[in-house]
């Protein structure tokens, strides 16, 4: 995909998102989900290796998001890249649904891991990685992280043998949208040095704006110095793209309504009348 | 193979639990290329010096973070490898608890997690080091296949099995140097199979790990006192072979059940959650370790503090019989 098609691709998902929000008619991670958008469209429309007819190929590159709560930034890339059906879509947070708050292993539907315990998804990343080199195989593991979630120590555990292991396949993003569930990270767990910190544990560090697409697009074509894991810290705005979310935490974890559905269509430039 | 003969279950008990477990699991390397041995810079307490001299890409030292440990485990699980990862009991099955419920629990990789010097084998370390509840936590996380091997030549079963299991387990030791054989020839090992190593008319006693020994001792002696006593090698916690176990409760008097473990959540409470809904059923008294943190000792010393040898497990036996007011006259 070129800027332009996946710019779209993030603008179908942010559609995505809203409309399945309002449909599932339950509470969902709705600011931490928005601010990863940009980032997914770029990994799904343009730099991860898969094959959408044959989810469990070998040799695709593995995506595993640690920020578990982060499904709605993930399940509509999984739609706009063909991997999941509208149908399958549908079923977001419906009793029984595969498609639920946090993302639950099954390859067919291209879901690598089963992930809501915060600091667990770099750990599995480095095991992958590990057997990627083992078997001499090519593919890349992706871990997604959000900055609240480096509050875990377990990210660092992972940070240090990943360094140690010089694992150039493994390329963590850190969604840095500077809140958590119970406010602003400077004030709980100040992160704001977050590169410096992957830097200091031996990854190759590169910062940038995660809406800006083709800054996001260079960062992952960027070739990084070898021998070191990855790390691009991508500063995000929660609730990126709904103008009355944007950066209120109020919107971590909430439910649309009929009116603020309406006025979060109307932030993507649909008209407020648009079918529900 | 190694071979279970008395020659070897001599060697392997002078060299104790951990020692032989790393000796089955380098043996097991040979046969098994996706086999991977993991520790958080325990590798030579876990007895797996060898392994990483003989076979060095497939050992990796995760450095001290068992929580990472797991985790990795279960992307190389996730890929095709037969993880063995391991640490001391608590490290393994409490502080990594959670990776252990989401990676081998959840997602059903295929990793056994092994606790060494499970119990309170670790001695005068203390309690920081033993393994007193972790029974009860991996028991009760599903998909998990939990075993406790009774002797070295059963760790060594355990692991050929485990080897060519697949799927997650936690797998316990029990027991150190000097560990007291119940087994000097090859026998039929399968997971979630029990084996009744004695049969009596009188009670059943069902054990796990180093209590199984114990509790054929106890039954030598009971015999004395003319109580007949079936002794059953219960390995796999879970799943619980219930088959065997009505088996052994046939026409029994008493069931009592002996384990190196909190009498909470461990065997006995096992046996007992089978039990419990039954309308026909026995007493059952459960022998194990006390609801607390213990003053530590050498471990013989503490095992006789605590009741859990032959002897006054037996003194147990005969006092609950004559509670119940069915003292057994030959």
């Amino acid at each position: 995909m070129n800027i332009s098609e996946i710019e779209n691709m993030a603008s179908f998902m942010r559609r995505k998102i809203i409309d399945i929000s309002y449909e599932c008619g339950v509470t969902a991670h709705l600011g931490g989900g928005l601010s990863m958008v940009d980032i997914m469209a770029v990994l799904y429309g343009h730099i991860l290796r898969f094959d959408k007819k044959d989810p469990r190929w070998e040799d695709r590159d593995r995506f595993i998001l640690s920020k578990g709560h982060g499904v709605l930034g993930y399940y509509p890339a999984l739609l706009a890249a063909g991997i999941i059906s509208e149908e399958v879509f549908k079923t977001f947070k419906a009793n029984g649904s595969d498609l639920i708050a946090h993302p639950v292993m099954n390859l067919d539907l291209g879901i690598e891991s089963s992930n809501g315990s915060l600091g667990q998804g770099l750990s599995m990343g480095i095991g992958i990685a590990l057997a990627a080199r083992r078997k001499t195989r090519m593919f890349k593991t992706y871990i997604y992280l959000g900055d609240g979630e480096c509050n875990e120590g377990s990210v660092w555990e992972a940070a240090m043998l990943a360094g140690q292991l010089k694992l150039s396949s493994l390329t963590a993003i850190i969604d840095h949208n500077g809140l958590q569930s119970d406010g602003e990270s400077n004030q709980i767990i100040d992160n704001s040095n977050i590169a410096e910190r992957f830097a200091s544990f031996g990854w190759d560090v590169v910062s940038i704006d995660g809406h800006n697409v083709p800054e996001i697009v260079a960062a992952f074509d960027q070739r990084f110095q070898t021998g070191k894991p990855k790390a691009i810290i991508a500063r995000t705005v929660k609730g990126k793209g709904i103008s009355f979310m944007e950066n209120d935490n109020a919107w971590h974890h909430n439910r649309l309504t009929r009116k603020t559905y309406d006025e979060a269509l109307e932030c993507l430039g649909v008209p407020a009348t648009a079918e529900g | 193979m190694m071979e279970i003969n008395k020659r070897n279950a001599r060697q392997w008990s002078r060299l104790g639990s951990r020692g032989v477990f790393g000796l089955a699991l380098t043996d097991a390397a040979a046969d098994h290329a996706d086999l991977m041995a993991l520790s958080a810079d325990l590798g030579n307490s876990s007895g797996l010096g060898r392994f990483q001299a003989m076979y060095p890409d497939q050992f990796l030292n995760t450095g001290i973070a068992e929580q990472n440990m797991i985790g990795v485990a279960g992307g190389l699980a996730k890929e095709g490898y037969n993880v063995f990862a391991t640490s001391f009991a608590p490290f393994i099955a409490m502080r990594a608890s959670e990776q252990v419920r989401m990676n081998l629990g959840y997602m059903e990789l295929n990793v056994k997690a092994v606790a060494i010097g499970s119990g309170i084998v670790m001695g005068l370390l203390g309690n920081s080091h033993y393994g007193i509840e972790d029974v009860s936590v991996m028991r009760s996380i599903p998909n998990l296949t939990v075993v406790s091997p009774a002797d070295c030549a059963e760790i060594v079963k355990t692991v050929e099995a485990a080897a060519r299991f697949k799927g997650p387990m936690y797998i316990r030791l029990t027991g150190g140097p000097d560990n007291p054989s119940v087994y000097t020839e090859d026998y039929d090992f399968e997971f979630g199979k029990a084996i009744t190593l004695r049969e009596g008319r009188d009670i059943a006693i069902i054990a796990c790990g180093t209590m199984v020994y114990q509790s054929l001792e106890a039954a030598k002696e009971l015999a004395a006192q003319g109580i007949d006593a079936t002794v059953v090698n219960m390995h796999t916690l879970k799943p619980l072979d219930t088959a065997t176990l009505d088996k052994a409760l046939e026409g029994t008097r008493a069931v009592i059940t002996v384990e190196e473990h909190s009498t909470i959540g461990g065997l006995g409470s096992a046996v007992s959650e089978y039990l419990a809904p039954k309308r026909e059923r026995p007493p059952h008294l459960s022998i194990g370790l006390p609801d607390k943190f213990v003053k530590a000792g050498q471990y013989q010393h503490m095992l006789d503090e605590l009741g859990l040898l032959g002897p006054n497990i037996a003194q147990s036996i005969g006092s609950f019989m004559h509670s119940l007011d069915m003292p057994i006259s030959a």
